[in-house]
């Protein structure tokens, strides 16, 4: 990825809403400016190499009512710790930009759209207020992107 | 004299770097170690449930979902147990593509754990940030060797996490010789780096510990196991996938969602990265025995903070087999071969990153999916774990409790543990929230 704007949804999809990312992605349709993170998040330092803006949307758990969406600009101040904290992974998105910004990888504009989830369970849908919070989301995006 | 008769508990309720959520319970009473908890509360996985009625094509995609940090492994295993079941041999060409990407995955698995996970415990960090502040070049080094596992199998597999190339079988589509070529400068950069990766670890300070479980990983005549082979153990286990259940049991425990898996005779046992080098270091190839012998390893490593140093000869290992594959790579006639469904029971197992997995399907006669069975590593370790901790810690009553609960929670990151594999029992609903 080299140039413009990166948007990545990041989260496992047969999760819940922790499905809230990629299910973003999905509904922003075939470009190569948005792209789904399943798994952990490290890969993003490569991802988002070259980027000059990065959104990331993913799935938050801080005790907010599900389907609100976070907006946080993680270049100012580290990620509150209750917001990092939907991530089941072993290097959490929280650790990624820490580390990102220790290694001075970070790209030069970042934000990330949390939206709050309230059930995490494999096989489980989208829960409703966060399948409304998504379309919210990409309505806004697709407004970024031009599209 | 100070004679401690008090109790002491020492607990983490949320363990770091470990894949999925953990928490440790230690109770020392009068001195004595009196109960060594390894307790998972991640919210159990329905995946097995999730498969009844599915077709016989689904499971390396759905089971995939288990994991994001080991896909290729469930691929692999699922493929193998249904093929195993539909009487199917997938032959050379695509055993040998099955390698190769199996190899990338345990590029990037392996050396996610010995540089962001493990290096912090022995350098004496609390993550890997707070390491990359002091030892920068420790972490680009692995950021890049791990670089090279992602290409790895995002050409083989068609994207990096939950490859959608794979299937039952073999693969939808082969890769072009020339889609390998490009790969070969960074594999050949990455193996350098591991090759300093493993004199780097070699020389870490670890504490004395050599428990003394049964060691129990697949071997394959044909080269370091990966894809399949059978099973043997260091106290003479010698078995094929479909003998699995004869020889092993898994047991529920009140103190965890995860299953406990047992050797029926012996009991407790140990899979994954010491296991399959002390059963089979003669078949890594010849720079990777060479590296763990110059890093002062021997042919049985049974140190389980010594198990970086393990890790990174695999990783080693992978990239040189990586090469390997892909020097003789000729692009094959088909990509997949036929598989037709039939009635009946399939066995299959590989090794992931973190240890041998076994999948059992059993399929009607149009390949509906009857049952389905995984047993994953992490369950069949967690009894050596709680073992190790035990053994760990009677040997260390004199630390204070926050030294202890430090050491503690690294007997445990030794393993790698991947929690959110192990969990899976059907008939709890519990919410993360």
């Amino acid at each position: 990825m080299t140039g413009g704007l990166l948007v990545v949804g990041l989260g496992n999809a047969w999760r819940g809403d922790d499905g809230a990312g990629p299910a973003v992605a999905l509904a922003l349709g075939d470009d190569p400016r948005v792209l789904v993170h399943e798994g952990e998040p490290i890969g993003l330092l490569e991802a988002w190499a070259g980027a000059q803006e990065v959104i990331l949307v993913d799935a938050v758990s801080s005790g907010a009512p599900a389907g609100t969406v976070h907006r946080l600009d993680p270049l100012g101040a580290p990620l509150p710790g209750g917001l990092a904290s939907a991530s089941t992974h072993a290097f959490g998105l929280a650790d990624t930009i820490e580390l990102a910004r220790t290694l001075e990888r970070l790209p030069p504009r970042l934000t990330i759209y949390g939206i709050e989830g309230e059930r995490f369970s494999a096989g489980e849908e989208l829960s409703p207020a966060v399948r409304a919070a998504v379309e919210a989301v990409h309505l806004e995006l697709r407004e970024r992107l031009g599209t | 004299m100070t004679r401690r008769t008090e109790t002491r508990t020492i607990k983490t309720d949320l363990l770091a770097r470990v894949e999925g959520e953990g928490a440790m319970y230690l109770r020392i009473r009068d001195g004595r170690v009196d109960d060594v908890r390894l307790r998972i509360y991640e919210p159990p996985r329905f995946f097995e449930a999730f498969l009844r009625g599915r077709g016989y094509r689904e499971p390396p995609d759905i089971t995939a979902r288990i994991c994001g940090i080991c896909p290729v492994a469930y691929q692999m295993s699922a493929c193998a147990a249904i093929e195993d079941a539909c009487g199917v041999e997938v032959g050379e060409a695509i055993r040998a593509l099955r390698r190769l990407i199996y190899c990338g995955e345990w590029i990037e698995s392996l050396t996610l754990h010995v540089f962001m996970l493990h290096a912090p415990d022995l350098l004496g960090y609390d993550s890997a940030i707070a390491m990359a502040r002091d030892h920068r070049g420790v972490v680009e080094r692995g950021l890049e060797i791990k670089k090279a596992g992602n290409a790895l199998v995002r050409v083989v597999g068609g994207r990096e996490i939950h490859p959608v190339n794979v299937r039952l079988g073999g693969f939808y589509r082969a890769p072009r010789r020339r889609e390998l070529q490009a790969l070969v400068e960074p594999l050949e950069r990455a193996r350098e780096l591991a090759l300093d990766a493993v004199r780097w670890t070699g020389g870490l300070e670890v504490p004395d510990f050599e428990p003394e479980h049964e060691l129990v990983a697949l071997s394959d005549p044909r080269g370091y196991p990966l894809e399949g082979g059978r099973l043997v153990s260091t106290r003479g286990l010698d078995i094929g996938p479909g003998e699995y259940e004869q020889h092993f049991v898994e047991e529920q425990v009140p103190h965890s969602t995860a299953l406990h898996s047992r050797l029926r005779e012996r009991g407790t046992y140990l899979c994954g990265p010491l296991a399959r080098y002390a059963l089979n270091a003669d078949k890594l190839s010849p720079l990777a025995r060479e590296a763990a012998a110059d890093a002062g390893l021997g042919p049985v490593c049974r140190n389980p903070f010594r198990s970086i140093v393990v890790r990174s000869v695999e990783i080693l290992f992978a990239l040189d087999e990586a090469l390997r594959i892909i020097a003789a790579y000729e692009e094959p006639d088909r990509p997949a071969v036929d598989v037709a469904p039939r009635a009946g029971t399939g066995c299959g197992w590989t090794e992931a990153p973190r240890g041998m997995l076994w999948h059992r399907y059993r399929l009607a006669a149009d390949g509906t999916i009857e049952e389905a069975k995984i047993v994953p590593p992490t369950s069949q370790n967690q009894g050596s774990i709680e073992a190790d901790l035990r053994n760990f810690l009677a040997g260390h009553l004199e630390l204070e409790d926050d030294r202890l609960r430090h050491l503690c929670e690294q007997a445990i990151r030794n393993h790698d543990p991947c929690i959110s594999c192990a969990t899976h029992f059907l008939d709890l609903d519990v919410d993360r929230a």
